[in-house]
């Protein structure tokens, strides 16, 4: 019996696959159940085919797995895309008689033909409850839990009417009826749904970066809309109006960044939320936040690259124009998140560096981190600390760049008397008057990067799992760290001695940790979605460490096997 | 908002000393706004002066307001956000033809569009000064300068007419010697709610030959004696096309006021509807991800 299971829908778009999906995906959190969900979207605008993937467990979910279990096919077109990945002990669950779908018999996968059309037409003479008449089917056939769906349901069709409700009800008792009457289960597929006490959430990447600016005290977000970072905006234009906070859409990025560095200027914590061709409009805008020392945090959904690339798919390749892009030597802060959790936790921790060290701070998300869902432990806000920019007390003389022991030195807002001063771009004294001598720019250069000399200490956001000396340690960063969580946990199990870092602060490069690390290991391993290694080459920079590449580029994420295969290659 | 004793117009200038040429018409703008900021009892400390990039941006050294001297054509989307982050704040941003006209010419349809409640004075000299005389786009075609030796293949653009058309709800023309009507203008400027654009044509002896004081003085006209209905957007479009810098009357003064509600009154209505709070209920908002 597989209680961890995978399940893809596909249809037409407009036929309620997403909704389909997402109904199944959230009754079973709504009953216990860890679920993380992904979509996949064409670039284009209208596209027939759409498809929604989620993954169920009574366990945590490490990723999105290696392929799918159950495939839910609502007609040929999606049929015809999933054949090819029908692989001995799948289940194909398809509209039939009286859909468009005539699968080939498949040596060991298993076929259940359900009447979605048919049912819905003929018997219910309601076309559009195909969708309702496959879940209900689903939910019979693999133990869903038929309760939370039905609440769901209700809930979500309660505004249109009883009638709306009772259609869509009598809809799911169709499916499942069938399926009782007709169908002998030959799979080995369950859920089990359970009595969780934990109070959980389920959000997307995108969502929980909006969540956690807005819970860091994000008052002001400025942006330019582009895929896959727009649902950020989406989110927090909904919402940060009620914290009495402003959304603003820019003309382009250099004016989103340029919102966000006069909000910060004036007090507010402001942020803007972009993909890799948006952050390369706004390194100027960048070098500026550094120079003058404004609190400025960026969310960087990065998306396959270069120039247009490939807008709906994932790559970590920003990495090097993050820590590195930019004319001038300027400090910034790069941190990386890997899971729905990261997403919300790490935008809180990026609004506290920026305040503290007074500089930019980039987040880097991913595409397939925007659009997945994930159930979450709910976050408990009392436990949660904010930190806020140091502000000048005193009244009188002033020094806005003042050189101190850590480097950061107070700053003042507009209306604050005795506060005065010019924040500039240009090089500066103490007390922001334009200065170019050989003194000044050597001074205040190691000024500025002397905020975050010590930030490894005083910022620790590497995760070590493992004791004591391996055959191979990985470190892994961003998105890939899913997949190899998975892959280790399976090593582990298979007798290999396998340990792993996952730095969530990926520039300044986490050095003191990786050497560590490094220390008692055999070999490292580093897989990354990008060509050229961009962390890799980091960390071989400066931390002088030997490293085993592992780079795919194609626009999708690793999968468990692919590492798992790496690890035993390498070993 | 600082009580203040009302300031005399020296009092708003820092120590630092311009570093314009002798003779450079931003002095006049310079005169213009610190007297301005005296007549209307400004509060430097709850004023923010933003530049770009140019000689003409260097001015927020010279006063003693609050101040950004920022990135080249980026000192409107960085005003914006002081604005929008702190509408109580007065904000006012100066710089040169090449910082609004050309680098930074994409943002001034979306702040005029938008209605974003700034003052902008575009001290206009027709060419790029501090990197030593190159043509602008307000430079008249065919000028000689040392990127065009071959004379400027370009047609200069028409600031009034652009602003006009963007939907600047505060359009004004002044001439940087005339410190009396720019200081009126200014004044003017800071009281509209919403964007108000003054276009301040500033002579550069230095780089530029053709466009001098002396050329300007028998070409400027009062507006008000030809334009008085200042609501008339068709009369003041017409005023600014046939304008010419090379032939025709140059008109100075207020071509163009409307009330719009601004992108301040906007959000605010946007705060209100949603029931805006300084401390939300981050529960309750926690609560919509629940499965």
């Amino acid at each position: 019996m597989a209680k961890d299971i995978v399940v893809r829908i596909g249809g037409e778009g407009g036929e309620g696959v997403i909704s389909t999906g997402d109904m199944l995906a959230r009754s079973s959190a709504r009953a216990g159940l860890e679920v993380l969900t992904s979509k996949t979207f064409p670039a284009e605008i209208k596209g027939g085919y759409a498809m929604y993937q989620f993954r169920v467990s009574a366990e945590k979910i490490l990723s999105h797995g290696d392929t799918f279990n159950i495939f839910v096919a609502f007609n040929k077109e999606a049929y015809e895309v999933n054949k090819g990945q029908l692989r001995p002990g799948t289940v194909l669950v398809y509209d039939g008689p009286g859909g468009d779908i005539e699968p080939e018999p498949i040596e060991g996968v298993i076929q259940y033909q359900i009447p979605m059309t048919r049912i819905s037409k003929v018997d219910l003479g309601s076309p559009i409850s195909k969708n309702m008449v496959a879940l209900g089917a689903v939910v019979e056939l693999f133990s869903f839990p038929m309760e939370s769906l039905k609440e769901l349901v209700s809930n979500k069709f309660k505004r249109k009417g009883e009638d709306v409700v009772n259609v869509n009800i009598k809809a799911l008792d169709s499916g499942a009826e069938y399926v009782r009457s007709n169908i002998k289960k030959t799979d080995v597929f369950y859920v089990q749904p359970q009595k969780s006490g934990q109070d959980s959430i389920i959000l997307s990447g995108n969502e929980a970066i909006g969540l956690g600016a807005l819970v860091a005290g994000c008052s002001f977000f400025s942006c330019y809309p582009i895929t896959p970072a727009t649902e950020i905006a989406n989110w927090l234009a909904k919402y940060l109006p009620k914290a009495n906070g402003v959304v603003v859409q820019a003309e382009d990025e250099i004016a989103s960044l340029g919102h966000v560095i006069g909000a910060s200027y004036a007090g507010a914590k402001a942020m803007t939320g972009t993909s890799g061709p948006g952050l390369d409009l706004m390194t100027e805008l960048l070098g500026f936040a550094s120079m003058a020392e404004l609190p400025i945090v960026i969310a960087d959904v990065q998306r396959g690259g270069p120039s247009t690339g490939l807008p709906t798919k994932s790559e970590q390749s920003d990495l090097f124009l993050a820590a590195r892009g930019g004319h001038g030597d300027f400090p910034r802060i790069v941190l990386a998140a890997a899971t729905i959790e990261d997403c919300f936790y790490l935008t809180i921790d990026a609004f506290n560096l920026a305040e503290k060290y007074q500089m930019p701070v980039i987040i880097l998300s991913d595409g397939s981190l925007a659009f997945r869902t994930e159930k979450i432990s709910r976050p408990d806000i009392s436990k949660i600390n904010i930190v806020n920019r140091e502000i000048y007390s005193g009244n009188g003389g002033y020094q806005r760049y003042e050189v101190t022991d850590s480097g950061i030195s107070p700053m003042s807002l507009p209306g604050q008397s005795g506060g005065r001063y010019i924040a500039t771009g240009l090089e500066h004294s103490e007390t922001a008057a334009p200065k170019y001598s050989d003194e000044y720019h050597t001074r205040m250069t190691e000024k500025r990067f002397k905020k975050i000399a010590n930030i490894e200490d005083e910022y620790s956001a590497s995760e070590w799992d493992g004791n004591g000396s391996a055959d191979v340690g990985i470190i892994s960063w961003g998105l890939t760290q899913c997949s190899v969580r998975e892959a280790v946990k399976r090593c582990r199990v298979a007798g290999l001695s396998v340990s792993a870092l996952y730095p969530k602060l990926v520039f300044p490069v986490p050095v003191k940790a990786i050497r560590r690390f490094a220390s008692t290991v055999k070999k490292v391993l580093i897989p990354e979605v990008n060509y050229q290694g961009q962390f890799a080459e980091l960390i071989t920079a400066h931390a002088g460490i030997n490293l085993i590449r592992y780079n795919i580029y194609g626009g999708e994420s690793f999968t468990p096997d692919q590492i798992e295969s790496k690890i035993k290659e390498v070993i | 908002m600082e009580a203040i004793q009302q300031l005399k117009p020296k009092d708003y200038r820092s120590d630092i000393p311009p570093i314009w040429c002798a003779g450079c018409g931003d002095y006049g703008v310079l005169a213009s706004l610190t007297t301005a900021l005296s007549v209307n009892n400004v509060s430097p400390v709850d004023t923010v002066l933003v530049s770009g990039i140019g000689c003409s941006s260097r001015l927020p050294y010279f006063v003693t307001t609050f101040g950004m001297h920022t990135c080249h054509g980026r000192s409107i989307p960085i005003a914006t956000g002081i604005k929008l982050a702190r509408p109580e704040l007065r904000v006012i941003v100066v710089g040169g033809d090449g910082d609004h006209f050309s680098i930074g010419g994409g943002h001034l349809p979306h702040v005029a569009r938008k209605n974003i409640d700034l003052t902008l004075i575009v001290m206009d000299n027709s060419i790029y000064g501090l990197t030593k005389g190159q043509a602008s786009p307000t430079s008249r075609g065919g000028m000689v300068t040392t990127t065009t030796p071959h004379g400027s293949p370009d047609v200069p653009l028409n600031p009034i007419a652009y602003a006009l058309v963007y939907g600047a709800t505060f359009v004004a023309q002044s001439f940087s010697s005339n410190t009396k009507l720019t200081a009126d203008l200014i004044g003017q400027a800071m009281n509209h709610k919403g964007f108000a654009f003054i276009n301040v044509i500033s002579p550069c002896p230095t780089f530029n030959k053709l466009d001098t004081f002396e050329y300007y003085k028998p070409l400027l006209k009062n507006i008000d004696d030809i334009h008085t209905d200042k609501g008339d957007k068709v009369k003041a479009m017409s005023l600014a096309l046939t304008m010419g810098r090379e032939s025709a009357e140059v008109p100075i003064g207020l071509f163009y006021q409307e009330k719009r509600p601004s992108y301040v009154d906007m959000l605010t209505a946007i705060k209100i509807k949603n029931k805006g709070t300084n401390k939300p209920d981050l529960e309750k908002i926690i609560d919509v991800f629940r499965p």
